[in-house]
């Protein structure tokens, strides 16, 4: 296994009180496989992945608990030095915007050429050799023509392809891709999601793809965990959530899909927002929004279930007779 | 441009021609700002090479003499002299000296202080940022002039007293601008990915955040330098900035407010170096801006 997070815990300590951003999330990457990370905004996907790199701003946010354990190594335990070498040549990430991500100020010669000193140490042509190697890699035509342009001068998708070459040129073993596509137009994306699959062939790193578009991690992912409020409210292999999906929040945000074929016009909406979580109240915190709510379900926080390999929901809906299938530590 | 067009058009010219046009038009050089500027750094270079006489010693009876193209004046003292009998052009360009020193060294000073106060507050937030820039915010608060005058008065003046009281109420205009661009692109993702990338916080703020608040440092200090000879001639001019006989151009316009009925050119004189210099450093300060503004660089 690549990376095990284990009972990972996040909180921001606000003004109103104590926010738990990331409440108790486990979950599992191997080798050359692609997990999505789905929910809505603010349900804890992107505070998840920068805690895995520790990278959580403190003051305010802090990892409160639980375990990173990345090809063997806990990452929670090392210094922040060993840290550093770690995010510089074990993880990397990959974006939203493509214009934010690329220092203005610098060719992208000179950024792509900055992370491969840093981590191969070459110089000269051998340098320069690799950038427009690895430029290429992702797709840039003409890449060492390209080599003395300013970001400005490019556009979202080459842009972000810069991104891409940038985040892999330290070989990673584990690429998070924090919603990559969301500001590129609909033909850009779908290259983009391809090229990233054929690098992912190529390279065989483990990725972590972050985002709302269940569009996307039908194409792109293998496995998915379903986020809601802090928590992974159902996991499993991105055919058993389509095919089975079992929590209510999780069948609600499939039937969001538009499809063709169907008659109904109006696009289909999650009703209500998600809760904000400060002083969650004790029960589920989907119970507010979920058509399928029980008395249990405003009291206590369901257990995990066990569906079947690898496919797990928290729902009391899927807990034979009420009871917790396998209890989830609290502290 | 004349060659370009006077050449038979082959196709494989059209496409620089275009390139070398609109390159000319969309930042224009300031070239009468490069050549004042350039001349008052040569002048200040070699004032005691070409300056025709002793620019603090002067004889009694050449006192008032008119510049040379008035009746009564002579081509030993092409722009006259004042009340003591000194030559005013060997002044002024002895003068370039004070003010180019004063803003040169007064700039420098300021603005790797109020850029590094600026660049931490920008970047490591929180109480520090706190600290420093509440500090920044009292200095801000004191009458520039005002403040300049009873500062001198108290440390007594001196060419050295007068380049630190500078210093002092200055750096913070960079602090403010710094730390607010600091932070702007702070916020930026290629930081956060730096930071991914395992490079270090003085990394990041060296090699990141610096080359892009570069161009805001630039403009400022040209703009500063401006600023600050205006500031140094008014201080010389009121008494509390160089002291006599050292030829301060603030201090030359003060020698002749008395007479300026009688003899214009011992205030007037000064008056339009220091007009000439200031406009020129503006001038130059806004091409700077236009050009070193990533957004506008053309390759």
């Amino acid at each position: 296994m690549l990376l095990e997070v284990e009972d990972l815990r996040v909180q921001f300590h606000t003004r109103r009180g104590v926010v738990k951003a990331v409440d108790g999330v486990s979950f599992s990457v191997e080798r050359g496989e692609t997990l999505g990370l789905v929910g809505e905004s603010g349900s804890g996907k992107s505070v998840s992945c920068l805690a895995l790199m520790r990278l959580v701003e403190a003051p305010a946010g802090r990892i409160v608990g639980g375990r990173v354990v990345l090809d063997g190594q806990e990452l929670l335990d090392l210094s922040e030095r060993e840290m550093r070498d770690v995010r510089g040549g074990q993880i990397s990430l990959i974006l939203q915007d493509p214009l934010s991500s690329l220092n203005p100020a610098y060719t992208i010669g000179n950024q792509v050429a900055e992370a491969i000193r840093i981590h191969q140490g070459f110089k000269g042509k051998e340098l320069t050799d690799s950038v427009v190697e690895i430029l290429t890699a992702v797709g840039i035509p003409q890449a060492g023509q390209r080599l003395k342009q300013y970001p400005h001068q490019l556009s979202g998708g080459m842009r972000q392809r810069v991104a891409g070459a940038i985040a892999l040129s330290c070989r990673p073993a584990l690429l998070i891709a924090d919603e990559p596509t969301t500001s590129l137009d609909a033909t850009v994306q779908a290259q983009y999601l391809r090229l990233l699959s054929e690098l992912q062939e190529e390279f065989r790193f483990g990725m972590i793809f972050v985002t709302h578009d269940l569009g996307i991690v039908a194409r792109l992912c293998d496995r998915v965990a379903v986020m809601y409020a802090g928590r992974i409210v159902e996991t499993g292999s991105t055919r058993q959530i389509f095919n089975e999906p079992a929590h209510p929040y999780a069948k609600a945000l499939l039937a969001t899909l538009p499809s063709l074929d169907s008659r109904k016009r109006r696009l289909l909406t999650v009703g209500g927002q998600p809760p904000i979580p400060v002083n969650l109240p004790p029960g589920c915190s989907f119970a507010p929004r979920c058509p399928e709510v029980m008395e249990i379900c405003r009291e206590t926080f369901p257990a995990q279930s066990v569906l079947s390999d690898r496919h797990r929901v928290l729902c009391w809906l899927h807990s034979p007779s009420g009871i917790p299938v396998t209890p989830v530590s609290h502290d | 441009m004349t060659t370009a067009e006077a050449a038979p058009a082959r196709p494989e010219e059209g496409k620089a021609r275009i390139r070398g046009r609109a390159a000319s038009t969309s930042i224009r050089f300031p070239y009468i700002s490069a050549v004042v500027l350039t001349l008052v750094l040569l002048v200040a270079l070699f004032a005691p090479l070409i300056a025709p006489h002793d620019p603090e010693v002067g004889r009694l009876s050449n006192k008032l003499i008119p510049p040379m193209w008035q009746e009564g004046g002579t081509s030993e003292f092409p722009l006259g002299t004042d009340t003591l009998g000194r030559d005013i052009f060997t002044r002024i360009l002895y003068g370039t000296r004070i003010s180019l020193m004063v803003a040169v060294l007064a700039t420098g000073l300021a603005g790797v202080l109020g850029t590094v106060v600026g660049l931490i507050a920008g970047f490591y937030r929180g109480w520090t940022e706190t600290i420093l820039m509440r500090l920044t915010d009292i200095t801000l608060a004191f009458p520039l002039m005002l403040m300049a005058i009873v500062l001198v008065s108290v440390l007594g003046a001196s060419l050295t007293n007068v380049l630190l009281v500078i210093v002092f109420l200055l750096w913070p205009y960079y602090a403010r601008q710094i730390r607010g661009e600091a932070l702007a692109v702070s916020e930026q993702d290629f930081v956060d990915l730096a930071r991914v990338a395992g490079v270090s916080n003085r990394r990041i703020l060296l090699r990141h955040i610096l080359p892009n608040v570069m161009p805001s440092i630039g403009v400022l200090a040209t703009l500063q330098v401006a600023l600050i000879i205006l500031l140094e001639a008014s201080l010389s001019f009121l008494g509390v900035g160089i002291p006599p006989p050292t030829p301060a151009w603030g201090l030359m316009v003060a020698d002749g407010r008395d007479l300026l009925g009688r003899a214009w050119w011992v205030s007037i004189i000064p008056g339009i170096a220091i007009f000439a210099v200031v406009l020129a450093a503006n001038l130059f300060g806004d091409w700077m801006r236009d050009r070193f503004d990533p957004k506008l660089r053309q390759m």
